[in-house]
Formats: structure tokens, sequence, C-alpha cells
């Protein structure tokens, strides 16, 4: 009985073993991070394991953990939706290129006002989020709707309860456009609100808007509209009033000026042109500049050169932007310039 | 059985007792070990906040991460005040199933409704949080709290603590979420002390012609008391403790306010919400220290539940 026992666990632990040395056989790769474009990175590997066999394992555990497990070694590439700057990327000796946009949105619960219609400038957003403005027929809300018959309801804020690089996004667009804003509250991935309820994850705030009536909240545009939630316009750098759409978050990333040299380092908001989204963003990709596993290393790159190329009618299905093809080019003239192996030679060739 | 053999039987048998004692004493070791090895880790993490905030961490309100500048004063809150709504629900709902199951109820009554109790104890917390927000919040929202804002939000005193906008989510209703989520736990474990009190205890006192209430108030609870306390202590810890269910509903805010209908925060949906994308060693190391104080308030809760236990202990047998 006791050996019998013995038996079964050796046995369990070497079938594990084998299995596990199997698993690790096949050139997968691995990466962790940011929520927000965990969807479409999803969907991408999927449809490049149909055609490589080669598969790709994200873990969505948000933009700080994946900073952390790349900076660690832990993954072949990590994942963040606010940027880091050149001298972290230095420091941590990383290379970063963006993998995606897309667009934020100004979501609000108002009896009688349908998706599309409500027009909000930069400034009035701000007031509103500041608690500076409380009222759906304040007189700056009206000034800009004349159509529309607004209620006297009061305004609930609703922002994200946990970190994200959509507040950060948002909290960027609102620092560059109000003053107050920037001097009071800042940007970040999570700021000091200084109204209003925090929902969990974009369908966090998406369900507490839905529920609470005259709320006001900022999602990704794809929750939005599977949603089916009332969007509003927005008054751009050049004071037009946009709608939220492909066309207009293209038109965001037109003027966006990439540079390789300081890892990308852009964030996508008040961009001007006549037909820019204010509020759009790019989620971005870490991996080591010196590469201890140029094979890995190397089936990470391809992986997003793959995506670049095929995978923009996957991204727009789910309402992402793909990268336009200058920005492409650019990225791969980033690897071969920064992504080295251990002999200090380029991995992409 | 030649002696020889026999002994070297005996011989096998104790090393193996030797073996049994040693895995066991291991084993209790082990539960030792963890714990002070997580407090070594709570502190070692935490050290950065206390350097930089001090005592004053506790009672600053404060929650700023883009200024680096934190104080936990409005989690603590949270997490008390929502965990002592829960418990002034839950004791007395609890006290009134398991009297009811004991005493009152027809037999064939009682093994359906203690099931139902047990199985509404092992729902997972996350369907009491989905279930909370997608159901209770909006009519909570649409009927209840406008109801006690009508009502209660302009009594004198007490009135700052009920009005406010009726949104369904706040401190009361994931008060309320708690409660749901506790009474199973109370009530089990005060249906099982109140069964084991002797028949001919009870039989006795009915013999000499008192009621139901002066039976279980004057009998059963003093003979169960020491159970009763602890049933209510293991609720409360789970109050304290519980994250999903309250971070669906509390409203996540950090804002020290008066009312119970407003959005707030406890120390468990603060860490579940912020960890994954704290950046900066202060903020991480803030939201640790938020955990050593949640370790260290459930820590007192348990303290104070022994000495209680132990006065009611020493009381035994004196007259009442």
């Amino acid at each position: 009985m006791n050996r019998k026992l013995k038996q079964l666990i050796i046995g369990t632990i070497a079938a594990t073993a084998v299995a596990y040395a199997g698993a690790s056989q096949a050139t997968d790769i691995t990466g962790a991070g940011a929520t927000f474009p965990y969807p479409i990175y999803a969907k991408w590997a999927e449809a490049y394991k149909a055609k490589t066999n080669i598969g790709m394992n994200y873990q969505s555990i948000g933009s700080g953990g994946g900073i952390k497990q790349i900076q660690a070694k832990t993954v072949d590439f990590g994942a963040t939706d606010a940027p880091l700057t050149s001298d972290e990327l230095a420091k941590n000796s990383l290379s970063q290129f963006p993998a995606v946009m897309g667009g934020l949105v100004a979501v609000i619960n108002v009896n009688g006002v349908e998706p599309g219609k409500l027009k909000l400038t930069g400034e009035t957003l701000a007031n509103i989020f500041l608690g500076k403005i409380t009222k759906w027929n304040d007189p700056k809300i009206v000034a800009d709707n004349k159509d529309i018959k607004l209620p006297d309801d009061d305004i609930t804020v609703v922002h994200r309860a946990d970190g994200s690089g959509t507040t950060f996004i948002f909290t960027n667009y609102l620092s560059k456009v109000s003053a107050d804003w920037k001097a009071k509250v800042g940007e970040g991935k999570a700021v000091q609100w200084p109204s209003g309820t925090g929902g969990k994850g974009n369908e966090g705030v998406a369900s507490y808007v839905q529920r609470i009536k005259g709320s006001i909240g900022y999602v990704e545009f794809a929750y939005a509209k599977q949603n089916k939630m009332t969007y509003t316009q927005m008054k751009n750098h050049e004071g037009q009033f946009v709608q939220p759409d492909d066309g207009s978050f293209k038109a965001a990333a037109a003027y966006a000026q990439w540079d390789k040299n300081n890892g990308f380092y852009e964030i996508l908001t008040d961009e001007p042109g006549k037909e820019s989204w204010p509020i759009t963003g790019a989620t971005f990709i870490l991996v080591q500049k010196m590469q201890d596993k140029p094979e890995t290393g190397l089936e990470v790159l391809k992986f997003f050169d793959w995506a670049f190329v095929n995978g923009g009618k996957l991204a727009q299905d789910l309402d992402y932007v793909p990268l336009p093809e200058k920005l492409q080019q650019l990225i791969r003239a980033s690897w071969k310039e920064q992504v080295k192996d251990a002999s200090g030679k380029a991995i992409w060739k | 059985m030649p002696t020889s053999l026999r002994e070297a039987h005996q011989k096998h048998q104790n090393s193996l007792d030797i073996l049994f004692r040693s895995v066991t004493r291991l084993s209790a070791f082990a539960v030792l070990a963890l714990l002070l090895a997580i407090i070594a880790s709570l502190i070692v993490g935490s050290m950065p906040a206390i350097h930089a905030f001090g005592l004053g961490f506790l009672t600053s309100s404060e929650w700023n991460p883009v200024t680096d500048k934190f104080g936990a004063l409005v989690p603590i809150v949270g997490t008390l005040v929502t965990s002592g709504i829960a418990l002034l629900i839950a004791i007395p709902v609890s006290f009134g199933i398991a009297i009811f199951l004991t005493e009152l109820s027809p037999r064939i009554l009682r093994r359906p409704l203690g099931i139902a109790i047990e199985l509404l104890g092992g729902i997972p917390s996350i369907i009491y949080g989905m279930w909370g927000l997608f159901v209770f919040a909006p009519l909570f929202g649409d009927y209840v709290e406008p109801w006690i804002n009508k009502h209660l939000g302009h009594m004198p005193v007490i009135g700052p603590f009920f009005s406010g906008p009726p949104m369904g989510i706040g401190v009361l209703a994931a008060g309320i979420i708690l409660a749901i989520m506790v009474i199973p736990f109370i009530a089990s474990v005060m249906r099982d002390v109140f069964d084991v009190v002797p028949t001919l205890l009870k039989e006795s006192a009915y013999g000499l012609g008192a009621t139901t209430w002066e039976v279980v108030w004057n009998v059963v609870l003093p003979y169960t008391k020491i159970g009763v306390v602890g049933g209510i202590m293991l609720g409360l810890g789970r109050a304290l403790g519980e994250t999903m269910a309250v971070t669906f509903v509390i409203g996540n805010a950090h804002e020290l306010s008066k009312s119970l209908l407003m959005p707030g925060n406890s120390i468990s949906s603060a860490l579940a919400n912020e960890l994954t994308e704290a950046v900066g060693e202060l903020y991480t190391s803030s939201l640790i220290e938020l955990g050593l104080i949640l370790f260290f308030i459930t820590f007192v809760v348990l303290s104070l539940a022994r000495i209680m236990l132990h006065k009611l202990g020493q009381r035994e047998g004196q007259t009442s």
C-alpha cells in the first residue's frame, strides 16, 4: 500500500516534468502588462498560432505589472498604456514601440440626449470633473448645445477606481486643455479625483454610467460602442466639434511626431488637425535592448511585424486603430538600431 | 511470535511514532512560521511609507498618487463602518434564524431551511458582488434610498448620515451586501450551538412555566454564549477582509463623507483596485501598509473576542 502510493507519487512527478519539458520546447513567447490592448493581442495571438504554430501567451495584469516583469526578465515583452520616458527606458535598458491605437470617449446618461449629439469642450469637461459644473443645464454646457433641451439634473462624475492607462490618457488631455486641472489634479494612471465615484475597469465605469442618472464617465470607444452608450462630440485643438470614429482617431495619429530616439514617447491628446479626435492614445510594447535569448527576442519582433502587416483588419473589428505604414517602418528601423544580442549584433534583419 | 521479532516490530512502531510526532509538529510550526513571515514581509514592504508619513498615515484622508501623498483614514473608516453595518443587520437576523430553526420551526422545515442557509454561505463572494451591482444596487437606488432621503435625511443628528444622491452604490449598500454574506456564517454557528443545549434544561424551564422567550434568553443564550460570540467573530472576520463584493458596490472613492449613501473605500477594495497598476516605491509601499493595518485590525478584533470570552467564562456560575 505504502509502496504503491510512493510509486504513484513518483510517477506523477515524472509525468509532470516530462509534460513541462515538452511544452518548453516549442518557442512560445510570453508577454504581460496593459489590460486595454488585451482583446486585440489575444486575437492576434490566435491568428498567429494558426499560421505559424508559435503561440503567444499574454497576461493582462496591468501596465505596472508589465513594466516590473520585463525589468525582471520574467517575460519576453512587457506592455504599457502610458509610455515610459526616454530616461526610464535608458535606466532599465529597454526599447519601446507602439503597437496599436485607440480613442477614449466621454459617456453620459442624461434623459433625452442621444449618442453623438451632446457637444463638449475640453474646458467644460475639465470643469465637470473638477466638480465646478454640477448641473446638466449649466450655462457653460447649454452655450454649445442650443438645440438640445438639457434637464436640471445633478451631474455625477464616474472615474476609474483602479490605476489605468486609460486614466493616464484622459487626465493628460484634461491637463493640456485646463490650467486649473493641471494645477489641482495633474496627470497619472491614478489621481486624486476632486469628485465622483469610482468603477473598476472600463466595464465598471460603463455599468455605473448606465446605472446612475445624470452621470458622466470616460471609457475606451470600443466599450461605449459595444454597450450602446451615449458618447459625446468633443471640440478639438482647431475648435471643431468632431465625432469619435475610426477616421477622427486616424487623423489624430497622423499629426503625431513619432520619434524612435525617445522610445516613440507620444501621447495623442489634443493633436492639431481639423478632423482629429482630441482624446486618442497608443499602447506600447517594451523589450530588453540586450537579448539573452536572441531567438525568443526575434520571435517577439516577428510577431509584432506580422501583426502590423496582417493584423490591421482584426484591430479595426475590435475598434482599435492600426498603426500607419510610415510609423511601422520607423518601428522596424528602431528594432535594428536598438535590439541586440550578447555580441552587439542586431537581431532584426 | 519470537521475542526478537516482536522487539523489531516494537522498534519499528516506535520510530513510526516519532516520525508521526515530528510531522505533526512541523505542520503546526509551519503555520506559525508562515504567519511570522507574512507579518515580516508586510512590515518590510511598508517601511518606505512608514518612514515618509509616520503616524500621520493613519489620520490623513489624502490619497494622491500624482504628488505621492498618501493617508489611510478613508479606507480604515470604510472598512470599519461597512463591517459595523453588516454586524448590526446580521446579528439580529441570524439570531432569529437560529432560534426559529432550533426552537420554533416544525421538524419538516428544519432540514430544507438549514441546507438553504449553508448553500447561501457557499456562494463565492464575486457572485454577491455581481448580484449587488446589477440587481441590488439599481433596486436600492430607485426605491430604498429615495425613501431614506425623504424620511431620515432631514432628521436632526442622524440626518447628515442619510442624505445624498440615490445612486444605489455606496457605504450603506456595501454594508448591506456584507450583512447578507455573513448571515449564513453567524446563523449556522448559532444554530449548531443552540442545538447542543440539553433538552433537560429547557424542559425544566418550560416546566416552571417559562415562555419560549424566557427559555431562550435565560437558558439557551447563557449556555451557548461562547459559541455565539465565536460565530459573530467569524462573521466579523469575513466582513473585514471581504474584497470583491465590496469593491463592486462601495463606489471606490477616496473621499471622507458623512453620508452613508455616498461612495467610500475599504482597505481590501483599495488594494484590489490599485496594487496592479501602482508604480513608484511610495505608492506600492503605502498600499502594503494598508494591508498591514488590515492585518492589525483583524488581530485586535480577534484578541478582543478572546478577552471577552475569558471575561464571560470568569462570570460563570455567578447569579446574573
